[in-house]
């Protein structure tokens, strides 16, 4: 019962965890696709392996920067199944635009163009289609992208949930970015463009399954003019940027601090929370830190830089809870760690599982 | 959330810590369990153990719902679940509990229904809207789930829902706390008492621990500030001499508990001779069943299962975490082959297992607690 048996138990525990394992699973299920760490088993243990990939794939960016002629251009693939195709806050069309986009601006990339195919279920009512075209093309001239190609598909009855839209999009990189997943230096800063977990909450609630009454709505929208924002305040202190999407802030958090080998303490008290997403949270049993967010960025900033980047955020429209949150030590290298109120600290590990249903 | 945010406050909680330094005799050992894995899950989540003194050890107890489930109960509810025409439904825990051929979430993706509710009415929902179906309600839990366990089945014996029948788990916490203080390996000082079930079942169950073995017992809330006290409250009893019941949790339990839903539960259910629980072995008087009456509704009569007792894997050390007698890091496949994405143990499914919440939670070597100092 030593505390040199525990020290031996967990450095033995973090061997095991280090080691690359085969992908060993019989079949594919829901924790497959829920952002965490099965989802990242699946992607690094069979299919990255399986294509070969060079360093771009290997990278695990939300988009890829790839060289065209001189110019460096982002490119991004993403889909979209989420149930109901309507919530509060937002659509499935929208969400489709807003993701795209999202994944373009968190390399630094203004978005230029944008594709759309649509998978369709026989008998899905034409006014949904209609409807979710139009949000679609609202979120498109919302954020400045065009939509240039796309595609149509319809599979018969019980293939599919009403409709899937699969997008791809393209961006041109700021010259004045330089971000990375690996970018985090102990002493950088962490920062939150406004408060987490509607967006999952808003669509779990929007399903009916629980009879809770809580308003809550998506916060779904176009980053890129936070991304935007945070380039002109900052100089070659902006390091990394990750929209908390499926696996929320904890999840995303996790890819940073594995990518860049150094720890990231996130202050609890500090994240901000609305009433009613944290209530709703309480009561399902559900820790807002995993739960996703569809309009919100996580900054890593040089702490020099920090509070003009904040400054910065908080002019954009919808950042104006943006708060800093945490910041990046160098151990335990890899890890994620929460301060409590309690001057406390407990480890914050990727998610495991799937607790939540289709909410992209 | 209101009324939650004051239990969570640090300035209170490190005001209460020095209380406990100041309390404490620094010349003993002091061992309390918490019996709950709730306040297990809350100690781990809020650092709660680098607030007390170095010389007072909370040790984790058997109050897991989910951890306490054997292994053959989990393969007689897959049974269940692969038959055609059937949508079993349980909490979300459970789906990833192994049984001998697998979990129910990959019962789930092989084809069968499985479906997670929050309560279970909503299971009797799913009957009614599905009269083509047979639902199955896999009910677990201690008397803190079977008084809504009970209410459902008053409900759909009042509204003859034919479809709809439960597979009955309940397990009552006063005989696992017997075995536990009977078997010698096991010396406590005093335990932090389980706050939801003692809204149900009062102070009552828990008066044998003082009268018969001597050791005081706080009955506490789920807030780190609630911990905190109940802590604080025995280390009082052990200083001045006292040593019984005393509610912590005044705000949600009183010593009668909770008549109606005692009543509701006599009505429903009946005492089961023995019940195996996982890593403790078979218990006497510990477990409910359907009554008579509700015979009808009983899945155990409606459907064959294989019914068979199942040995735990030999790697896992679940009965000594749950009997307090191990740490979730001495277990020997703690977190190398046992871990929270592919679990051998129940400890390590449910969020209040204990070996879950060190796992994701205290899996930190000692420097990197930094714990801020009290005193």
């Amino acid at each position: 019962m030593s505390a040199g048996g525990e020290q031996a138990a967990l450095e033995r525990i973090e061997r095991a965890r280090k080691r690359p394992r085969a992908f060993r699973e019989t079949s594919i299920t829901t924790a497959h696709g829920a952002g965490g760490k099965a989802t990242h088993e699946l992607i690094e243990r069979l299919l990255v392996p399986a294509l070969g990939a060079g360093e771009q794939l290997a990278a695990l960016a939300d988009a890829a920067v790839v060289d065209v002629s001189g110019a460096s251009v982002a490119m991004t693939t993403d889909s979209f199944v989420v149930r109901p195709l309507r919530f509060p806050g937002g659509s499935i069309g929208e969400l489709a635009v807003n993701g795209t986009v999202n994944d373009l601006a968190m390399v630094g990339a203004a978005p230029l163009a944008l594709t759309l195919s649509l998978v369709l279920e026989e008998g899905l009512d034409s006014e949904v289609l209609r409807q979710e075209i139009a949000a679609a093309g609202a979120a498109a001239r919302a954020a400045g992208i065009e939509i240039v190609a796309g595609d149509t598909k319809v599979v018969g009855r019980g293939a599919a949930d009403g409709m899937y839209i699969c997008t791809a999009g393209i961006g041109i990189v700021d010259a004045r970015a330089a971000l990375s997943p690996a970018g985090a230096r102990p002493g950088d800063r962490l920062l939150v463009s406004g408060p987490i977990a509607e967006h999952g909450i808003a669509v779990m609630l929007a399903r009916g399954e629980f009879e809770l009454g809580a308003a809550v709505s998506s916060d779904t929208c176009s980053l890129w003019p936070a991304v935007a924002a945070l380039l002109d305040a900052c100089h070659s202190g902006l390091r990394s940027l990750r929209d908390p999407t499926r696996g929320g802030l904890a999840s995303a958090l996790n890819e940073l601090a594995a990518a860049s080998g150094t720890a990231i303490v996130v202050h609890e008290q500090l994240v901000p929370l609305a009433p009613a997403v944290g209530g709703a949270c309480e009561l399902l049993g559900i820790d807002p830190m995993y739960v996703a967010c569809e309009g919100r960025l996580l900054a890593i900033v040089a702490a020099d830089e920090a509070d003009a980047a904040l400054a910065a955020l908080r002019t954009v429209s919808g950042c104006e809870q943006a708060a800093e949150i945490g910041a990046v030590e160098a151990d335990p290298a890899g890890m994620v760690l929460v301060q409590t109120a309690f001057g406390s600290r407990r480890v914050l590990d990727m998610l495991v599982g799937d607790p939540l249903p289709r909410i992209c | 959330m209101k009324f939650a945010a004051e239990y969570r406050d640090g300035t209170i909680g490190r005001a209460i810590a020095r209380r406990l330094h100041d309390v404490v005799d620094t010349d003993r050992h002091y061992k309390l369990m918490e019996i709950c894995g709730g306040h297990t899950h809350t100690i781990y989540k809020y650092g709660i153990a680098s607030l007390l003194p170095a010389n007072v050890e909370l040790v984790h107890g058997p109050g897991c719902p989910v951890c306490v489930i054997p292994m053959g109960r989990v393969a007689d509810a897959i049974a269940i679940a692969r038959r055609p025409g059937v949508i079993l439904t349980c909490f979300g825990d459970l789906l990833r509990v192994p049984g001998s051929e697998g979990t129910l979430l990959d019962a789930k993706a092989a084809g069968a229904d499985v479906r997670v509710v929050y309560s279970p009415l909503d299971a009797l929902r799913i009957a009614r809207e599905n009269p083509d179906a047979e639902v199955v309600f896999f009910a677990i839990g201690f008397e803190t789930t079977a008084p809504s366990t009970a209410l459902t089945l008053l409900r759909a014996r009042a509204e003859a829902t034919a479809n709809f029948s439960c597979f009955c788990n309940h397990v009552t916490i006063g005989p696992p706390l017997r075995a536990l203080l009977d078997s010698p390996e096991v010396s406590l000082d005093g335990f932090v008492g389980p706050g939801h079930v003692a809204t149900v079942v009062g102070s009552g169950p828990f008066e044998f621990i003082p009268a018969e073995h001597g050791k005081g017992v706080v009955i506490a809330g789920f807030e780190p500030i609630d911990v905190l006290q109940a802590v604080l409250m025995l280390l009082e009893q052990l200083r001045s001499g006292r040593c019984e019941v005393e509610i912590q949790y005044v705000r949600a339990v009183t010593p009668a508990g909770n008549p109606r839903a005692l009543a509701a539960m006599d009505t429903v259910f009946a005492t089961r001779p023995q019940f195996e629980w996982r890593g403790l072995g078979f218990i006497p008087d510990s477990a409910l069943r359907l009554a008579d009456e509700f015979a009808d509704f009983d899945a155990e009569l409606r459907f064959d299962m294989p019914g068979v007792r199942i040995d735990d894997p030999k790697a896992c050390q679940c009965g000594e975490v749950l009997r307090g007698s191990i740490k979730p890091w001495e277990c020997k496949v703690f977190g190398t082959a046992c871990t929270p994405e592919r679990p051998i143990g129940t400890c390590m499914v449910a969020a209040e297992g204990a070996c879950a919440a060190y796992f994701n939670y205290g899996r930190l070597a000692a420097g990197a607690r930094q714990p801020e100092v009290v005193g």
